[in-house]
């Protein structure tokens, strides 16, 4: 690249059905390095994007959570074949949102592409690993299968820019949940990065939004909405104040809550059912056997 | 064939008897039955619970529905009389005590039970003789012999004839077939002055699963009969509560669809007054109360009658029977 | 003769010992309560049956640690397969006694001994039984092995041996130990089954039984020595304890209201249908959370539907929940009784047209007709309100996606009904429905290998089954 050319830098914006809108609000707010050098000005998402969010996950719900889970699992792979595509920009983001060494920080990217690969292929194999036939004491076909909860707001942590997002968003959306994720707010630019990939893979509008900002002001909102069926508060790690305010929100239309740790947790370590199962319903189906 | 009228029924009744693809349509568009609900709801009826009044009324009301039966290879005149006389008796140190219906037999000893029930032509008892006729109980000749051997026990004296169906014709789907065959027995139920009820019997052992019961009720009430009775009683399973339900289903349609009452007779297996009594909670539930009368229900049993009897003598003198207080026959 | 009438087939009272008073059973003993007592009645005829204490703060606390107690020393270090054997004995117990809790659940409850005795105390029975077997298998649980700890459990009136069963058997299976509050309206069974726990010779503290209302109630949510929350009851309730836990530890189970539509469509198996709208709005006064209280009837069969279903009602047998043959006993209390009248008073005003059942009904205790409203619309309160009575409301629909609409058009999602004959679209409509079990050509069935818990605001978390399990294992769901 010539030293004389300017280079042509990017905009962050938000990732809404599909499209990448400006707040709608207008605002921005300023994206630093881990030095502290000015890196990007980022959406500073609104109530009102939120709730934009919220109509277009609804909307994309029916469709995604009728796919066939082979379909999804497809889906989630493709994405991490575009991650592993566009590696460098990933390992640069999470170098300037971590500020880790460039190994340390290809090791994170390997490791969120990996654990994308591990969610995808779990898409076909819930139902088997978490439902049952159920054995009742007379002449009925009895069957338990977990179904996905419906819209799932996800508050991604505020440490781990990539390996932390991607290990909050895939189980949600691996069952047939469809997100509105609030980014990292000091940390956003891999979350934008990846909304890019997910425009340019497989997965249809509004399954996935992406939200920059403030999780404190968005947040409420999110788990306040009566069209949200359940919230993830990792990333109100070690704010209990926040963490308790949004859980009271979330009450007011029973929301299943995914409480938020004491403090961000290891994300290499192997993550379970449980960020999956979280978001399940299980649906109990009765008939009768006779001829 | 009855006239039947169609009004407040969605289909033209004389129309589905047209073809066997019309009869076809029309029997296998009846709602389907569930068998698990359906054998719910006859247990669920199954315990209510019938004490005192309301028992001592059940049990005079069962014996008055007894179609007492005999149908051996063994069977000969003088078990036939000792039949009648207790039809007519049943408890002889009870004058209270009520006939049965009728005794049901093969049609060659029809002319004896009429001789010992109408004492030699001399009065009338009150009670009828059914006759098992149309090759009983396969049902498997021509029609030709079906059709004599119903003429032969119309004129003999039956007051009602048991026919049964061809099973091998329902089943391969023969509708018509079954149908046209009823007809014609129904019409060689009379004979000259004579005129006999018909019965006819399904074999529902044989039918299998209570949406066929459904359609026979119904191809056998289209066809004109009096009545429809489930079974033999030589092949196992006979009566049961639930295809008895879906029996008295079917007669409840029918008179909401055409305005006449149809019978219905569960016969085979029924042994014991709780078990008769739950037939009768099942016929008042479900049917109605119109039908708790011996015209339009029967008990097709031989050994029901003395648990009957003892029932009845318990009721009378609070203390229980035992089978050497009731006769045999 | 043409009318067949029952005779009174009164089961016999004489089974039942009623005490005058009742404590509180705290750490294996009865012990008096610190609140102010109050009263249980019979619905069916207002007569007191006893005087109940009421757990104040410092019971709720004095059982808490006796249940922290048994959980640390006893229970939980317990093997489980000796946790098994307890359960195994309190199942025994529950059926060799079972003709006696049958009949006291009816009289304090109002509902019919049929139901009482054919299907609460042998599901109740079969509950411990199922879940005794757990308890030295949880390995294979997909949760883990390790209980939570100390479990606060409140209870509705409407099953009370039932719902004691379904929060109980779990959670001590999987070594926790209880402090459960049963509804104040009835405490009987809930107190009886204490006498079983002793009989049993289950270690003291395991099992601790609260008598009170909703301030004892909020007094075990809100105890910061309960691990574990596990409710049923209203949704209004639900919610606020929701709120009370939020931002602690405590792990929450909630088995909330409902709405659930039950869709008949044209080709359904009519008979069977019929019975299964009555089984599913009148079994058991219609006070169940999962009651089929939306018909949804496909337009081209409404009429001979609502025929079939009116004559149907009519042979409802109405009455005193002693009698053998009543079908529908007394509404539970008289604030619940005002409550129906309430509503159904509104879904007149509303425009919809009100039929009941031609019944005549005892003059004291609270009773209320079968009932049913058509010419319903989803706008209506009485479609869109749980009225938790024998009332039914009737809707009709087009199509199958009508149907589904219509159906998940609710906050609720715990039940639903759908009636066909035709498989493909049993299993594709069960699919679109959102609602925690769905039950195709039957209604109301319940057994304690089967799941059952509810999706939105219905609640959350599941009772019975494998499923059932995770509300009492850390590894299961928070």
């Amino acid at each position: 690249m010539s030293k004389d050319r300017i280079d042509v830098r990017k905009t962050y914006k938000l990732f809404i059905g599909g499209a990448f809108p400006r707040s709608e609000s207008g605002y921005s707010y300023v994206v630093n390095d881990h030095k502290g050098a000015f890196v990007a000005n980022a959406a500073l998402a609104s109530r009102k994007d939120a709730r934009d969010a919220v109509v277009a996950a609804r909307k994309a719900f029916p469709s995604w959570s009728g796919r066939t889970a082979y379909n999804r699992a497809q889906v989630l792979y493709r994405v991490a074949e575009v991650m592993e595509d566009r590696r460098p920009q990933f390992v640069q983001a999470v170098q300037q949102s971590e500020g880790l060494s460039g190994s340390k920080a290809e090791g994170v990217v390997d490791a969120a592409v990996d654990r994308l690969v591990w969610y995808a292929g779990w898409a076909d194999k819930l139902a088997q690993v978490v439902g049952n036939a159920n054995p009742v004491a007379g002449p009925f076909f009895n069957l338990s299968t977990p179904e996905p909860t419906g819209v799932v707001a996800v508050l991604a942590p505020q440490r781990s820019s990539l390996l932390g997002l991607v290990s909050v968003l895939a189980p949600v959306v691996v069952s047939g949940n469809t997100a509105v994720l609030v980014s990292s707010y000091e940390r956003p630019l891999p979350a934008v990065n990846l909304a890019e990939v997910l425009a340019t893979s497989d997965v249809p509008g509004g399954v996935i939004n992406i939200l920059t900002g403030s999780a404190a002001t968005v947040a409420p909102w999110l788990a306040s909405h009566m069209d949200v069926n359940a919230i993830d508060l990792t990333g109100a790690a070690g704010d209990t104040a926040l963490a308790a305010e949004l859980e009271v929100a979330a009450a007011d239309n029973l929301k299943r809550v995914r409480r938020a740790p004491a403090a961000e947790p290891d994300w290499t370590l192997d993550p379970g059912l449980e960020p999956m199962t979280a978001f399940l319903e299980i649906k109990t189906v009765w008939h009768p056997m006779g001829v | 064939m009855p006239t039947i009228s169609t009004q407040g029924v969605g289909w033209d009744l004389s129309d589905a008897t047209r073809s066997d693809a019309a009869l076809r349509r029309f029997l296998h568009g009846l709602p389907g039955v569930d068998q698990v609900g359906a054998e719910a709801r006859a247990a669920a009826l199954g315990t209510r619970s019938i004490k005192t009044t309301a028992k001592a009324q059940a049990l005079d009301l069962a014996i008055r529905m007894v179609d007492l039966t005999t149908l051996e290879g063994q069977d000969t005149p003088g078990k036939v009389r000792a039949l009648a006389s207790k039809a007519m008796r049943p408890d002889p140190t009870d004058p209270t005590c009520p006939a049965t219906a009728a005794v049901c037999v093969y049609p060659d000893l029809v002319g004896v039970a009429k001789e010992t029930l109408t004492d030699g032509g001399r009065r009338d008892s009150g009670v009828n003789i059914a006759a098992v006729a149309t090759a009983f109980p396969s049902g498997r000749a021509a029609l030709d012999i079906k059709l004599a051997d119903t003429a032969d026990a119309v004129e003999a004296g039956a007051d009602e004839i048991d026919m049964v169906i061809d099973r091998g014709a329902f089943l391969s789907g023969r509708y018509l077939q079954v149908f046209e065959e009823i007809v014609a027995v129904r019409e060689a139920c009379t004979q000259g002055e004579r005129s006999a009820h018909l019965k006819v019997i399904f074999e529902t052992g044989e039918l299998q699963t209570y949406d066929n019961v459904r359609r026979a009720s119904w191809l056998a009430m289209m066809a004109g009969a009096h009545f429809i009775k489930t079974s033999t009683g030589k092949v196992q399973p006979a009566a049961t509560l639930p295809v008895t339900m879906i029996m008295l289903e079917a007669v409840r349609d029918w008179r909401e669809a055409t305005g006449q009452m149809v019978g219905v007779k569960p016969a085979g297996g029924i042994r014991t007054t709780k078990d008769a009594i739950k037939y009768l909670v099942m016929v008042n539930e479900v049917a109605g109360p119109d039908w708790l009368d011996p015209d339009w229900f029967r008990f097709g049993a031989s050994t029901l009658l003395n648990d009957l009897l003892m029932q009845r003598t318990k009721m009378r003198t609070g203390r229980y029977s035992g089978p050497d207080y009731v006769t045999l026959d | 003769m043409s009318i067949f009438e029952y005779a009174p087939a009164p089961e016999s009272r004489a089974v039942v010992d009623i005490k005058e008073s009742y404590g509180l059973f705290v750490n294996g003993e009865f012990t008096p309560g610190g609140g102010a007592s109050f009263k249980t009645v019979n619905p069916a005829t207002e007569e007191v049956l006893a005087e109940v204490a009421e757990a104040d703060a410092a019971d709720v606390d004095r059982a808490v640690k006796a249940a922290r107690k048994a959980y640390d020393k006893v229970w939980g270090p317990m093997p489980g397969r000796e946790r098994a054997k307890y359960l195994y004995r309190i199942a025994r117990i529950i059926q060799e006694r079972s003709r006696e809790l049958a009949v006291l659940e009816s009289i304090d409850n109002g509902k019919p001994i049929k139901e009482s005795r054919d299907v609460d105390v042998p599901t109740v029975a079969a509950h411990f039984f199922y879940y005794a077997g757990w308890a030295d298998k949880l390995e294979h649980s997909g949760y883990g092995t390790t209980p939570i700890g100390v479990a606060g459990q409140v209870i509705p009136w409407n099953f009370p041996l039932l719902m004691l069963a379904w929060k109980v058997a779990p959670a001590l299976a999987c070594g926790n130990t209880v402090v459960l509050k049963p509804a104040e309206t009835t405490p009987l069974t809930a107190l009886l089954f204490a006498e079983i726990c002793q009989q049993a010779d289950l270690p003291p503290g395991v099992v601790n039984i609260l008598t009170g209302a909703g301030e004892t109630g909020r007094a075990i949510v809100e105890h910061p020595g309960v691990d574990k929350v596990a409710f049923t009851g209203s949704t209004e309730v639900g919610k606020a304890i929701a709120r009370a836990v939020a931002g602690t530890d405590k792990r929450v189970t909630l088995e909330l209201g409902g709405k659930a539509a039950n869709i008949v469509f044209d080709d359904a198996p009519m008979d069977q249908a019929v019975e299964g709208i009555v089984n599913g709005i009148f079994f058991n006064q219609g006070h169940v959370c999962c009651a089929g209280s939306r018909l949804l009837v496909q337009e081209s069969v409404a009429e001979e539907v609502l025929e079939r279903l009116k004559r149907r009602m009519g042979t409802l047998r109405v009455g005193d929940p002693l009698d053998k043959n009543t079908d529908v006993g007394a509404i539970n209390s008289a604030g619940q009784l005002a409550r129906i009248r309430e509503l159904s008073d509104i879904g007149e005003a509303e425009g919809a047209e009100r039929w009941s059942a031609p019944c005549e009904l005892p003059t004291s205790g609270y009773w209320f007709a079968p009932t049913l409203f058509t010419g319903v619309s989803q706008a209506h309160r009485i479609a869109r309100e749980e009225i938790f009575g024998p009332v039914l409301s009737v809707l009709t629909f087009r199509t199958p996606s009508e149907a589904v609409e219509k159906a998940n058009n609710t906050p609720y999602g715990l039940s639903a009904g759908i009636w066909t004959e035709k498989g493909s679209r049993i299993l594709e409509v069960a699919g679109q429905l959102r609602a925690g079990v769905v039950w195709a050509n039957t209604f109301n069935k319940f057994d304690p290998t089967s799941p059952f818990g509810g999706y939105k605001e219905s609640g959350y978390g599941r009772e019975g089954g494998r499923h059932g399990l995770a509300a009492y294992l850390k590894g299961g769901q928070a």
